[in-house]
């Protein structure tokens, strides 16, 4: 057993090389640090940008000179009532008509409301002539004003802060100025408490199976890596998915046509319900696996406990196993809600409507969602556009970042409980 | 003043070890006899690993830890500012309770602390497939690996790993080598082999061991350190000395009542 | 509790109805995510299948051929592949080294008041929807790297800004993917080459990394399927229009944003253009299901290995 252990002294040569492997790791440690710090300047580079484009200096021009709309050589400040408001027919849309007589026939209005009605939305209608950065606006302001003087000299130019509340509640509009994000805002939390009414149970009930029921066997086994696959499938094929199943396949129940409740622009599956429906099925299998190990934390002597006592299996998860898992839970589904908010190339698939101006109002209205509406403006190529995408950016994330803050806080007031 | 020539290798004055406020360790006098081997004994808890693990700075890598007093070696406190605890672990080796052999083959287990250190081969000087060889044979494993060292370190049995773990901290060449309970984790013939080798290491090394197994420490230790604990749960040296007095003539009640089983 | 049967033997089993529904609901809920995946095999390999059966639609070519025009007749998915392929691959060269970078400072270095600061940071990350990104590679990289290589050298639309920012995307997952994979990693491991006199890198690069090198590896591959399936950042910022090129200043279209700006437009039903949608879909599927099911079998084999 024993062995010969060389009575040969043996004296390795070893090169004194500390000083070098010293400097070599401190050489790496900075450069690790140096990594770390890339990922805090990615944000705070983005949040930027963003921020840079949702404030700053515009340029607004009149696209028309007033003195063309003269009627028969005289100029509109000496025109009667009836001739300005005739002038305002032939100047302004259709829609745009019918909604100044809505709020109060012009044959009712002072002449002086009527000509200011021709100032506001005859001679002025606004154009953007040109929009500025933040910074920009801020540390070249005399540079910028003699350049719009120059070019422009008939615009002015002011400082706005493209997000402001009148953003958030004004729909859609082609023009920039006008332009809000309501109708987006709307679809995107009409859809997402389509998401959630279907995706929570579901979810939760498919990850209480596997958790508390499955045995071993090969059948949920299956169903265990289906999940897991689920999760890494793309989100742009949910959106085919979805677009074949719920927006064609099952296009008389999506539209509403069996119930007779079609929207009476257009009579297909292009509706939130296929959205939320889209998105219940996209978040389901990340959601499923958070809940999971919710339940797993859940220390087994709990259950112990309850079973013990003579509980049955569905006692002992519902009034001991959830309650427990409850942060947990929470925290998946916020998580999970957080996701479908900002999805867009799904819904894009499904067919967002690239231009509403009304309320949805129903689950079977055509839809746009926020982060749709970002994509669209993003993707126009007039530079005010990128502005109100700025703005809109910024609206979305303070959705997510509150939702996110509720989500800290009820977890901590659950887990204190 | 220790220098490499003097009897003793190792000596702790005053040391005292804390995890925080706690502390864990208190007061240790002890002079370790160079290329002997002395056994550190005591009921579970007395501290005998942090004394240990404060012999080559080890204690450091739990943030908490921190250390009052010397260690003197080589002529220095090797808690000193200008000392490098990498420097210091080279010189004194450990061996762990439980094998941690590394994910690579038994060879590079071997060869890569000492690459790691500068090993050079040369004229005159041993090449490191010699060397390799060298350190499994003072470990005692080489007959039984020598056909496979490209195999994996973790496909060896628990005994042949922990050797595994003593051939590659002899491939630094160290002076001290320090063995944290090496065969608890064992069975009693890879025990005995253990115990076996650190008699023929002694030869060459200063060897101290940590064990709750006292007819180990009797069998294999040529000094034996004796610890305890107070109620402030704090471990003290109770009594120091060869081992064959320590457990015929103990001096001190509680050593003798400890040796003979009356508790721990 | 009142013995609702009439057996002579209180102990024996009770029916239990309401339980037993309860059991097959969730079971149902279980079993609907294979639903799930049926239909998405089936209604892809469906229109896939009418696409391949169209006469103006030949299979060598749609796998060959370089030209995506369906008005051409020319159904050569290449150019949206290398699209793809290109922007995929510079992601991957700026989140690999710097998500391992990051994940290893994370578990070997970091003190505890690091790690606070920085994790938030790779969350709030992570949690950025993808539009917001497409509009970040737009109106910041795209300029940004006009200004470093000149406006005639980068394009408007081109593959560089979008693989970059879908770098910066993805930067978290592999970050917290490796950083999992090095945790692991048990401590005795570390002890035993610090006790050898290495040094904190020597240990991490030496030692640490070797032994996850399979969680590393799942971790990249995670990583290149993420890639791969991204779409908004690809539509807004990379371009129009299938291209076959491999200069990535340059535009293109992958297969996603392909997918998403025809079905933006106007699309009917049946026509081979609607089809075809679902061929590209399908390969896509297959691309990514397949890459999930790799890195699950890289863990499973090295696992057992390493203990």
């Amino acid at each position: 057993m024993s062995t010969p252990t060389g009575r040969i002294r043996l004296t390795p040569h070893f090169e004194s090389n500390l000083p070098s492997r010293n400097r070599k790791a401190s050489l790496w440690q900075v450069l690790f640090r140096l990594s770390t710090t890339i990922g805090m300047i990615v944000l705070a580079l983005l949040l930027y940008t963003v921020v840079n484009q949702a404030f700053g200096l515009v340029a607004i021009d009149n696209k028309v000179d007033p003195a063309s709309f003269a009627v028969d050589g005289v100029q509109i400040e000496e025109l009667d009532q009836e001739t300005l408001i005739a002038v305002i027919e032939e100047n302004v849309s259709k829609g745009k008509f019918r909604q100044l007589e809505r709020e109060q026939p012009l044959a009712e209005r002072t002449w002086e409301e009527v000509y200011q009605v021709v100032i506001d939305d005859v001679v002025e209608p606004k154009d953007i002539v040109g929009t500025w950065p933040l910074v920009e606006s801020l540390t070249r302001k005399e540079e910028i004003l003699a350049e719009v003087e120059q070019e422009h000299p008939q615009a002015t130019v002011e400082f706005t802060s493209w997000i402001d509340p009148q953003f958030v509640t004004s729909p859609q509009s082609s023009d920039v100025l006008e332009a809000g994000v309501r109708t987006a805002l709307l679809g995107s939390l009409l859809i997402i408490a389509i998401t959630i009414v279907v995706a929570l149970p579901i979810g939760i009930g498919a990850a209480i199976y596997l958790e508390e029921y499955a045995s071993d066997n090969w059948l949920n086994r299956t169903i265990q890596t289906n999940i897991n696959n689920l999760a890494g499938v793309p989100s742009i094929i949910y959106g085919m998915l979805g677009l074949a199943i719920f927006v064609r396949m099952l296009e008389p129940l999506t539209s509403g046509a069996i119930f007779g409740l079609t929207d009476p622009t257009t009579a297909n599956g292009r509706t939130i319900l296929s959205a939320g429906l889209t998105l219940a099925i996209l978040v389901l299998p990340v959601l499923i696996i958070n809940v999971q190990e919710a339940i797993r934390a859940v220390p087994n002597s709990l259950r112990e406990g309850s079973y013990g006592l003579g509980g049955t299996q569905w006692q002992t998860i519902w009034h001991h196993v959830l309650p427990n898992a409850m942060p947990g839970i929470l925290t998946g589904a916020i998580l999970s809600i957080s996701r479908a908010i900002g999805e867009t190339a799904p819904l894009v698939v499904i067919g967002a409507a690239t231009y509403i101006t009304f309320d949805p109002d129903s689950p079977f209205s055509k839809f746009t969602t926020l982060p749709i509406q970002i994509y669209q403006w993003t993707s126009r190529a007039q530079g005010e556009y990128h502005n109100i995408a700025a703005a809109a950016i910024l609206v979305l994330l303070m959705l997510l970042l509150s939702l996110n803050a509720t989500a800290i806080l009820l977890r901590n007031r659950y887990s204190r409980k | 003043m220790l220098t490499s020539d003097s009897i003793i290798a190792i000596q702790a004055h005053n040391l005292n070890v804390f995890y925080g406020d706690f502390r864990a360790v208190k007061d240790v006098d002890l002079s370790i006899e160079r290329k002997k081997v002395t056994a550190i004994i005591g009921p579970s808890g007395c501290g005998k690993s942090t004394v240990l693990r404060s012999f080559n700075r080890m204690n450091e890598l739990v943030p908490s830890a921190r250390s009052e007093g010397q260690v003197l070696f080589m002529g220095q406190n090797i808690y000193d500012r200008q000392v490098d605890p990498v420097e210091v672990r080279r010189r004194i080796g450990m061996v762990f309770q439980k094998p941690n052999p590394f994910t690579k083959s038994i060879y590079e287990n071997v060869a890569w602390g000492a690459r790691l250190n500068g090993f050079k081969d040369g004229i005159g000087k041993p090449s490191m497939d010699e060397w390799v060889e060298h350190c499994l044979r003072k470990a005692a494993l080489w007959d039984e690996v020598k056909d496979k060292l490209t195999q994996s370190g973790l496909s060896l049995s628990g005994g042949q790993q922990q050797r595994l773990c003593i051939a590659r901290t002899l491939a630094v060449s160290p002076e001290v080598i320090l063995m944290d309970e090496p065969a608890s984790a064992l069975d009693p013939i890879a025990t005995l082999k253990i115990e076996e080798l650190m008699r023929e290491l002694a030869e060459e090394y200063t060897i101290i061991v940590v064990t709750h197994n006292m007819q180990q420490a009797a069998r294999v230790s040529d000094y034996t350190a004796f610890f305890s604990m107070n109620d402030d749960r704090a471990g003290y040296l109770v009594e120091y000395g060869p081992t064959t007095q320590i457990f015929t003539i103990p001096q001190n009640k509680m050593t003798e009542d400890y040796i003979t089983g009356r508790f721990g | 509790m009142i013995s609702r049967t009439t057996e002579a033997n209180p102990l024996h089993r009770r029916p239990r109805r309401g339980e037993f529904l309860i059991r097959g609901f969730l079971f149902f809920c279980g079993a609907f995510s294979i639903l799930t995946t049926l239909g998405i095999v089936y209604e892809l390999s469906k229109e896939a299948l009418l696409f391949f059966r169209n006469p103006a639609v030949n299979l060598l070519e749609f796998f060959t051929g370089t030209k995506w025009q369906p008005q051409a007749g020319a159904f050569g998915v290449l150019p949206l592949v290398t699209a793809t392929l290109i922007t995929t691959a510079i992601a991957m060269l700026i989140a690999l080294p710097l998500g391992l970078a990051v994940a290893i400072y994370l578990s070997e270095y970091a003190s505890t008041k690091a790690r606070n600061t920085l994790k938030p940071v790779l969350e709030v990350l992570a949690g950025i929807p993808t539009v917001v990104y497409g509009y970040f590679a737009l109106t910041f990289m795209t300029p940004f790297l006009r200004s470093i290589f000149g406006r005639d050298v980068v394009d408007i639309y081109n593959m560089a800004s979008g693989g970059l920012v879908i770098g910066i995307l993805i930067l978290p997952l592999i970050t917290s993917m490796s950083e999992d994979a090095l945790s692991a990693v048990p401590r005795a491991l570390r002890e035993g080459a610090y006790a050898l006199g290495a040094t904190k890198l020597e240990t991490a690069v030496k030692v640490v990394v070797p032994a996850a090198i399979s969680g590393l590896a799942a971790a990249f591959v995670v990583g290149i399927s993420r890639a791969i399936g991204e779409t908004m950042i690809v539509a807004i910022a990379v371009g129009a229009g299938p291209n076959f090129t491999f200069n990535p200043f340059k535009g293109a279209e992958t297969m996603t944003g392909h997918i998403v700006r025809i079905s933006g437009g106007d699309l009917s039903y049946d026509t081979i253009d609607y089809d075809s949608l679902f061929a590209i879909g399908l390969l896509l599927f297959v691309i990514t299901l397949g890459l999930n099911i790799i890195s699950q079998r890289i863990v499973r084999r090295f696992r057992e290995t390493y203990e």
